[in-house]
């Protein structure tokens, strides 16, 4: 950060008189950056919009970026019942119980993974690292997770698998590394065990690579709709994603395929409920991102490459 | 005899060394376990049921009791054609993708450092950051909203200007733009940032010389920016070049996947791999097809972190 900083200062240093090409590049600048950042928030302001909009306007005039008349009954509907809160309940739960095991598991072994004196440390990080070389693909995982272990219908379906990945755990190895080893050396002088050294010295300056790595975890379990419709088809009580996912399912690909003409929608949830459910399971990620993307920034550059 | 003994010494001394090693790192091995059982559970535990992929499924019976075919299902996939269009779609997404995702990240990062006022780069950054941040889900409901003919804001506009109404969602032909301009849309806020960062390394007293020495603005980026992003690019592009027959599969799925119109012609192995575990219920050749991409997909690796280890020894993977 202190460097960005420094390097903002000096944009506005350099006392050379700007030419044509200069100013028709900064044009260029301000206006695609303007377009472009107008044209990743709009589809947004349309759910938003149109979330507010009656059903009728929706259908007869099409979706909007200003309501034409304002009514919250399709929130009312979303609200109708009460799933949706249980839906909250379950995405906040698994999201918070993963985020805190996953890192617990991550920071472990990242720490361990960096640790020169570590015996296995070459065993280890090849045995992590084939993961993302080679997998098994769909089918058989699939039939593991139902056949064997039994997790379909069972919650730990999207709990378990998403806690760690190789790519998080090197990304954590990557922070470890910047800390000095000294540090644990003179835990050991102090005659700390590992695990304690871990806890008490390491932990603590890992505040920044936590906030990442376990923001990372979170957007992954909020955002997780994939596992769901492998596992939970039958369950009532979804997570988020995968509510809004069945509720837009239920009528989208048929209406506008060929099939669709044949099919009676009058009673398939209207379009002004499809979006108050957008606006409701995506709500929180839009509120808090702009406050946390400082971490992801960092976590893409200390991981781009290596991961 | 003799150097035998000394031999059998050495190696028990080295057993005992190992032992003795693995003892001290008892702590740390601990610490890896839960990760270790995990990666055991979800990464290994499934690697067995390749198996599948030589046998033709009995549910009854399960995988390892079911009969042995040989390379049927292969043959299956690969004679009816299927194997090819999917290889083939997968590829040439993955390449325009590759190309576009650079190109449109490296010139965002640019012309973003060429803003000055502070608050405008920051408050345009977070905005073009804000798709990465979303489901695909809902990536899916955003597309629907402004494509579909009856309530699309984009038919909303062209009717509010007197054209004609697009059926986009009847007609296949204009799938393989939107898809790859959604693509581009959802990725560059993210694929910018290492671009960016990059920018904002190079040291300004460069650029300030060039400038003293009357460098316009074009000639800053041609001979200045552009060659010190150039490790950067290359490395990217390689590493992506990497994962050339995985594709994504989130984004395909929730914009065509269910729609046999649409998806028929921008078909991708993930697709057809998920609706044949999930739908058919042909766990064969879906994981047939799984495993012919994993081992392609693991050479892809491989070659190209060859190639990194001797272009930029310092960044290949092993």
């Amino acid at each position: 950060m202190a460097k960005k900083n420094k390097n903002d200062s000096m944009d506005s240093a350099p006392k050379v008189k700007l030419g044509t090409a200069d100013y028709i590049i900064r044009g260029i600048g301000y206006v695609f950056i303007s377009i472009f950042a107008i044209l990743c928030i709009l589809p947004f302001l349309i759910i938003l919009a149109s979330s507010f909009e009656t059903e009728a306007n929706i259908v007869a005039k099409g979706v909007t970026i200003w309501p034409r008349e304002f009514t919250t009954r399709a929130y009312e509907m979303v609200f109708k019942g009460g799933t949706i809160w249980k839906s909250y309940g379950l995405t906040i739960i698994i999201t918070v119980l993963g985020t805190v095991i996953g890192l617990f598991i991550t920071s472990m072994m990242g720490y361990a993974l960096q640790r020169k004196d570590f015996v296995l440390k070459n065993v280890l990080s090849f045995f992590v690292y084939f993961t993302s070389l080679f997998q098994a693909g769909l089918a058989p995982y699939y039939l593991l997770m139902t056949q064997t272990y039994h997790l379909d219908n069972s919650y730990l379906a999207i709990l378990l698998p998403l806690l760690t990945s190789s790519w998080v755990i090197i990304l954590m190895k990557n922070f470890v590394k910047s800390i000095p080893y000294e540090i644990t050396e003179s835990g050991k002088i102090d005659g700390a065990g590992d695990f304690m050294i871990f806890l008490k010295l390491i932990l603590p300056m890992l505040t920044p690579a936590l906030a990442t790595v376990g923001l990372f975890l979170a957007l992954g379990y909020w955002n997780e709709w994939y596992q769901d419709s492998l596992f939970l088809q039958q369950k009532e009580v979804v997570m988020l994603q995968y509510r809004l996912y069945k509720i837009v399912n239920e009528a989208s690909s048929l209406k506008d395929s060929v099939a669709g003409q044949f099919v009676d929608y009058s009673d398939l949830p209207s379009e002004s409920l499809k979006m108050a459910t957008a606006m409701m399971t995506t709500g929180p990620i839009i509120f808090l991102y702009p406050f946390v993307q400082r971490y992801f920034i960092g976590g893409i550059t200390v991981g781009a490459v290596k991961g | 005899m003799a150097g035998k003994k000394i031999q059998d010494a050495a190696v028990v001394r080295e057993k005992r060394r190992l032992g003795k090693r693995l003892f001290q790192g008892r702590t740390l091995i601990l610490m890896c376990l839960p990760a270790i059982l995990f990666f055991i559970a979800f990464s290994y535990m499934p690697l067995p049921g390749i198996y599948v992929a030589f046998v033709k499924y009995n549910y009854r019976k399960g995988i390892f009791g079911s009969k042995f075919i040989g390379l049927q299902n292969f043959e299956f996939v690969a004679q009816s054609g299927q194997l090819w269009r999917l290889t083939k779609n997968t590829i040439l997404f993955n390449l325009v993708f590759i190309i576009l995702d650079n190109l449109v990240a490296v010139t965002t990062a640019i012309l973003l450092k060429e803003i000055q006022s502070k608050a405008f780069r920051k408050v345009s950054q977070t905005m073009m950051f804000l798709p990465y941040f979303i489901s695909q889900v809902l990536v899916g409901v955003l597309v629907f909203n402004i494509l579909n003919s009856d309530t699309g804001f984009l038919n909303s506009v062209i009717k509010s200007l007197g054209g004609e109404p697009l059926s986009l969602y009847k007609n296949a032909g204009p799938w393989p733009v939107i898809i790859t301009l959604v693509h581009l849309w959802q990725k560059t806020g993210y694929n910018s940032v290492v671009y960016f960062a990059a920018i904002m390394g190079i040291d300004q007293e460069v650029i300030e010389a060039s400038l003293v020495d009357g460098a316009n603005g074009w000639q800053k980026i041609r001979f200045i920016v552009l060659p010190s992003l150039r490790p950067t690019i290359v490395i990217l592009l390689l590493f992506a070049l990497g994962g050339i027959v995985k594709g994504d599969f989130g984004l395909f799925w929730n914009l065509v996947g269910r729609n046999p119109v649409l998806y028929e012609p921008v078909d991708i192995i993930e697709m057809f791999v998920y609706r044949s575990t999930i739908s058919n219920f042909n766990f064969s050749t879906a994981s047939a097809v799984g495993l012919y991409q994993s081992l392609i997909g693991f050479i892809m690796v491989l070659t190209v972190n060859g190639i990194v280890k001797k272009v930029e020894p310092d960044y290949s993977l092993f």
